[in-house]
């Protein structure tokens, strides 16, 4: 099990632990982590599993594919550090990983 | 007044093969779908990417998923209501009366829901003073182009509409177009276009930029934008035109009565009927224990939903299961020839 800490964009502050494999995005879903949509269940088609992700993790992720980037444009307010939480999966590497949610996701 | 055996709502791959299922069991349907085209999150999200799930087919894009699903509809008569959204649902005696957006009127005993994650509609500016000038300057899709004519438009986003209204309106109006980053997703022969026209001062290009504000109190009087480093722009403009692509919202759905979970609709496994007698869901917008949001589900859902379907249809007959490969009455209904 590997630690995710999300931030809601009330500032609240949701920690769950989720199984290596699974991805950030399937993490807030079966934890009932506010905020989530994931629409497409994890298709890269829908961009309403978007995150802001902190700064110091950036680098330690996955590269983006393609595809995300271009689902990335429809997003609610993208930014450097947004990210498909459905892109992202996890492993030992990430815990504590740490992502804001936005306040809206479409 | 339309009458019919059912109603699916929804054309996507699971409404179109429920609506196969109906006809081949001696039912009618129609179908009723928000896009203007048939083929739902396969042909608007994914038409290009292969798909490699569908039982006996390696791989398939979800074009050629469509196409194939229309074509094993062709035996049938069957309507399909485009561009229309279903408003309201009620019951009055032994049928459900549907009305859409356009005021068609449907009485059927079936409404069988097939609408994926509900009906698209187009994501709009973040920004909330948007609202107030929505269908008025502020645009997500365009019907007259006419009116941009010799004004000044600024459009956002980096797809295939974003670019190709930049390059029509280019002609006569004063472009400007603004994207949040360098690369753009649109087909590589516009973004070649809008570059040349770039080039040639007839789109003003503003990337690694998004909507911040907007001015105007009558009318829209200009746009900020702001960059990555939080520079600021200020463009007059006349009009806003908005290309992020389509959201899907459960929309009216929502208030017929069902019992929704996250955006999905309980129903039972043996029928695929919601808490409402002749109201079934199927497709990804149904949930059970075990619910697996694959396509093949999706048609095996579809094909019971249409069986439930014949008993409230048909009250006075029974309902034979029968083999394609062996049946008389079903070849005659799919026009093939019997041995």
């Amino acid at each position: 099990m590997t630690k995710i800490i999300f931030i809601t964009h009330e500032n609240q502050k949701h920690t769950v632990d989720v199984q290596n494999g699974l991805t950030v995005m399937e993490g807030a879903v079966q934890n009932d982590v506010p905020g989530i949509d994931a629409d497409c269940g994890g298709g890269m088609a829908c961009a309403t599993c978007h995150i802001y992700v902190n700064e110091e993790w950036l680098d330690k992720l996955p590269l983006k594919e393609d595809g995300e980037e271009d689902m990335l444009d429809m997003a609610f307010e993208p930014k450097k550090n947004s990210r498909l939480s459905c892109q992202i999966t996890i492993s030992d590497d990430l815990d504590g990983l740490t992502v804001n949610i936005p306040s809206k996701q479409t | 007044m339309n009458k019919t055996d059912a109603l699916i709502i929804g054309a996507g791959p699971t409404g179109l093969f429920t609506a196969h299922q109906l006809k081949l069991i001696g039912l009618n349907c129609e179908v009723i779908d928000n896009l203007d085209k048939i083929g739902g999150q396969c042909i608007e999200l994914y038409p290009d990417k292969p798909i490699y799930d569908i039982p006996a087919i390696p791989e398939c894009t979800g074009e050629e998923l469509t196409k194939n699903l229309i074509n094993q509809l062709k035996p049938f008569d069957i309507k399909f209501h485009l561009n229309e959204r279903v408003d309201e649902v009620k019951k009055e005696g032994d049928n459900w009366i549907v009305k859409t957006s356009y005021d068609k009127i449907f009485s059927t005993p079936n409404v069988i829901i097939a609408g994926g994650v509900g009906s698209f509609e187009p994501r709009k500016f973040s920004v909330k003073e948007c609202e107030k000038f929505e269908n008025k300057s502020i645009f997500y899709s365009i019907r007259d182009k006419k009116i941009f004519e010799k004004k000044i438009v600024t459009i956002f986003g980096g797809g295939d509409s974003a670019l190709d209204w930049a390059v029509e309106l280019s002609n006569n109006s004063n472009v400007n177009l603004v994207h949040r980053r360098d690369d753009f997703r649109g087909a590589q022969a516009t973004v070649d276009r809008v570059h040349e026209l770039v080039k040639n001062g007839k789109i003003n290009l503003y990337t690694k930029f998004q909507i911040s504000s907007i001015k105007g109190e009558d009318h829209l009087e200009s746009v900020e934008i702001k960059s990555e480093d939080k520079e600021l722009k200020t463009l007059k403009t006349d009009y806003l035109l908005g290309f992020f692509g389509l959201i899907m919202q459960l929309g009216p759905i929502a208030n017929w009565g069902l019992n929704i979970d996250k955006k999905t609709i309980e129903v039972d496994t043996e029928k695929f009927q919601t808490n409402h007698k002749g109201i079934y869901a199927v497709g990804d917008i149904c949930t059970y224990p075990g619910k697996l949001k694959l396509i093949l589900s999706g048609f095996h859902e579809g094909a019971l939903a249409a069986r439930a379907c014949f008993k409230l249809a048909r009250p006075n007959e029974k309902y034979r299961f029968e083999f394609t490969t062996s049946s008389k009455t079903l070849k005659d209904r799919l026009g093939v020839k019997s041995d």
